[in-house]
């Protein structure tokens, strides 16, 4: 086949859908996943507010959840994906699933971003008399931030990996594209460029959060 | 020290831990009373639970059992919020100094003035006045990994002071340090004491710590205060078993044997009487040495006489004491029993 000017309008729009799922998915993905983070290194036995029970519930819920097939959930929440956008069909109905398969993961993601932050940072903070949510807002957030970074890059390039598999379920963007042309038609080239794509936009989120988590660290000077 | 008004009490303290192979004791019946305006020296080995000790002071760690009197007020009675505002009248330091990282120096002092809702820009003028207490108004929009360990200290010392402490508590605060910087640290501490009335509560595993500062001193051992009182006092006459130990070091503690062992008689024929022989050997070769016979006398600025000493039992120790003895040129002869 011959990239017409017909091709290059669908490949733009792909490239769009797919940077509007992954970047919306993310944003909600966050949205749930930070607090949950929070509430993970929070409330773990030796965190600033334990209460390990519930800690553990969530941590299991968060396991079960992350263990689930993207492939699988995509399907097994339609009827969700339904009540909240009205259709299962095109790009803003693959965020639901996006959200509720990435927001775990996030989750972890930022645990172990809070995790790295200093004890004894915390320790001093205790000691000035901080409450549990100054330590949240003034010492884990700010403290942890290169490292949420660093997370921030791995969790959007996952979503948007993630994204692509949506493709299957008539989710739209450059997976879409990739499994309609390649898969369907066998038009290799196609399937080819769209790929090409998806590792360029890779690489730019993945480098671009390596190098902001980078900027923002005042440890390394 | 006037009137002695204590200003923390430690009543029948006592921490536990439950670990997987079953509670440990970290502190057991602790009674301690410090005084407003002193120096407060906490020592011990690592592990004797000075640690969890300080940390109980401010409640970091909460004791299973007994009471902390913090102005005659119990904090264990206290409500948790309550508790944290008392935080605010203690400062503390680290040994990691535990700055925020992604805060500049001035952020650093000013942490504490925002915990307590204070405005900004009362923080940062209070915070310009503490950087130069502690000599370090240039360096207030540098970060904590551009600062050197003492100057990270004395950053966490001023955060420490941001909220007018009564009391400063210092965990091993010049442990992380070299010796001169650990010197003029303490230099502030005392100054902080004198000149702004702060009680200061030092833990430490170092007697010269306790010995430059401090007023009074409380020697942990095993979870147990083995004694406490003025330093004057436990240094010239140290009651507990530990107490020797820390204050004579390891020779005061597992003695070095001598039993039957080689004897050698040193003769002092016209070397300067000002030329401390004996002392001179001991400290080169590090090997404690018994004297059993010395008669010398000075004639003229010249010594002269004989010394019998004893030499420890270890043969390395022997060796380096008779090599010593060669290279310095000093006449000496091994001896027997019958020709003492």
């Amino acid at each position: 086949m011959t990239f017409d000017a017909a091709t290059i309008a669908m490949l733009k729009a792909g490239i769009w859908e797919s940077l509007y799922m992954t970047f919306a998915s993310s944003f909600f993905a966050y949205l749930i996943g930070i607090p949950l983070g929070i509430l993970l290194i929070v409330m773990d036995k030796d965190g600033i507010y334990p209460v390990p029970w519930f800690q553990r519930i969530l941590g299991l819920i968060i396991n079960l959840l992350r263990s689930v097939p993207f492939i699988i959930l995509l399907i097994m929440v339609l009827p969700i994906t339904r009540a909240i956008v009205g259709t299962t069909l095109g790009a803003t109905a693959v965020i639901p699933p996006l959200v509720i398969a990435s927001a775990p993961y996030v989750a972890r993601v930022v645990e172990s971003s809070f995790k790295e932050v200093d004890a004894g940072v915390i320790e001093a903070a205790k000691s000035m008399g901080a409450s549990t949510l100054q330590i949240i807002w003034k010492v884990l957030l700010p403290e942890a931030k290169p490292s949420l970074l660093v997370g921030g890059a791995l969790s959007v390039t996952t979503i948007l990996a993630y994204s692509a598999m949506a493709g299957f379920v008539g989710g739209g963007g450059l997976g879409d594209i990739a499994i309609k042309y390649g898969y369907y038609r066998y038009q290799m080239n196609m399937m080819f460029v769209t790929v090409a794509i998806l590792v360029i936009i890779f690489q730019i989120i993945q480098e671009s959060g390596m190098k902001l988590s980078k900027i923002s660290d005042k440890r390394i000077r | 020290m006037q009137t002695a008004e204590p200003i923390i009490q430690l009543v029948g303290l006592g921490k536990e831990f439950m670990t997987s192979n079953g509670p440990i004791t970290a502190l057991d019946d602790i009674n301690l009373s410090i005084e407003k305006g002193e120096i407060f020296g906490i020592i011990g080995l690592s592990g004797a639970g000075k640690s969890t000790l300080v940390r109980c002071i401010n409640y970091l760690e909460v004791p299973t059992s007994g009471k902390v009197l913090f102005e005659n007020q119990s904090l264990t009675d206290m409500t948790s919020r309550r508790r944290r505002l008392a935080r605010r009248s203690m400062g503390m330091i680290f040994q990691q100094f535990n700055l925020l990282a992604q805060r500049n120096v001035i952020q650093n002092v000013c942490f504490p003035l925002e915990i307590a809702n204070i405005s900004k820009d009362k923080a940062i003028k209070r915070a310009m006045e503490l950087l130069e207490l502690v000599g370090l108004e240039d360096r207030a929009k540098a970060y904590p990994s551009q600062l050197s360990g003492g100057q990270k200290q004395r950053v966490a010392i001023a955060r420490a002071l941001a909220n007018n402490p009564k009391i400063l508590l210092c965990d091993e605060a010049t442990s992380a340090l070299d010796p001169n910087t650990t010197k003029s640290i303490l230099e502030l501490l005392k100054e902080i004491n004198k000149n702004m009335g702060v009680t200061v509560v030092v833990i430490t595993h170092e007697m010269s710590v306790i010995e430059s500062i401090c007023d009074r001193v409380a020697i942990i051992d095993q979870s147990h205060i083995a004694e406490a009182g003025k330093v004057a006092d436990i240094f010239s006459e140290p009651k507990s078993r530990i107490g020797r130990q820390l204050i004579l070091g390891e020779a005061g503690e597992q003695a070095i044997r001598f039993g039957g062992s080689k004897r050698v008689r040193i003769s002092f024929d016209g070397r300067s009487s000002s030329e401390p022989v004996l002392s001179n050997l001991i400290l080169a070769c590090k090997v404690p040495v018994n004297i059993m016979h010395a008669e010398t006398r000075d004639i003229n600025g010249t010594a002269l006489g004989q010394m019998v000493i004893q030499l420890p039992e270890e043969e390395m120790d022997q060796n380096r004491v008779l090599n010593y003895l060669k290279t310095a040129k000093i006449t000496y002869e091994e001896v027997k029993d019958y020709d003492l």
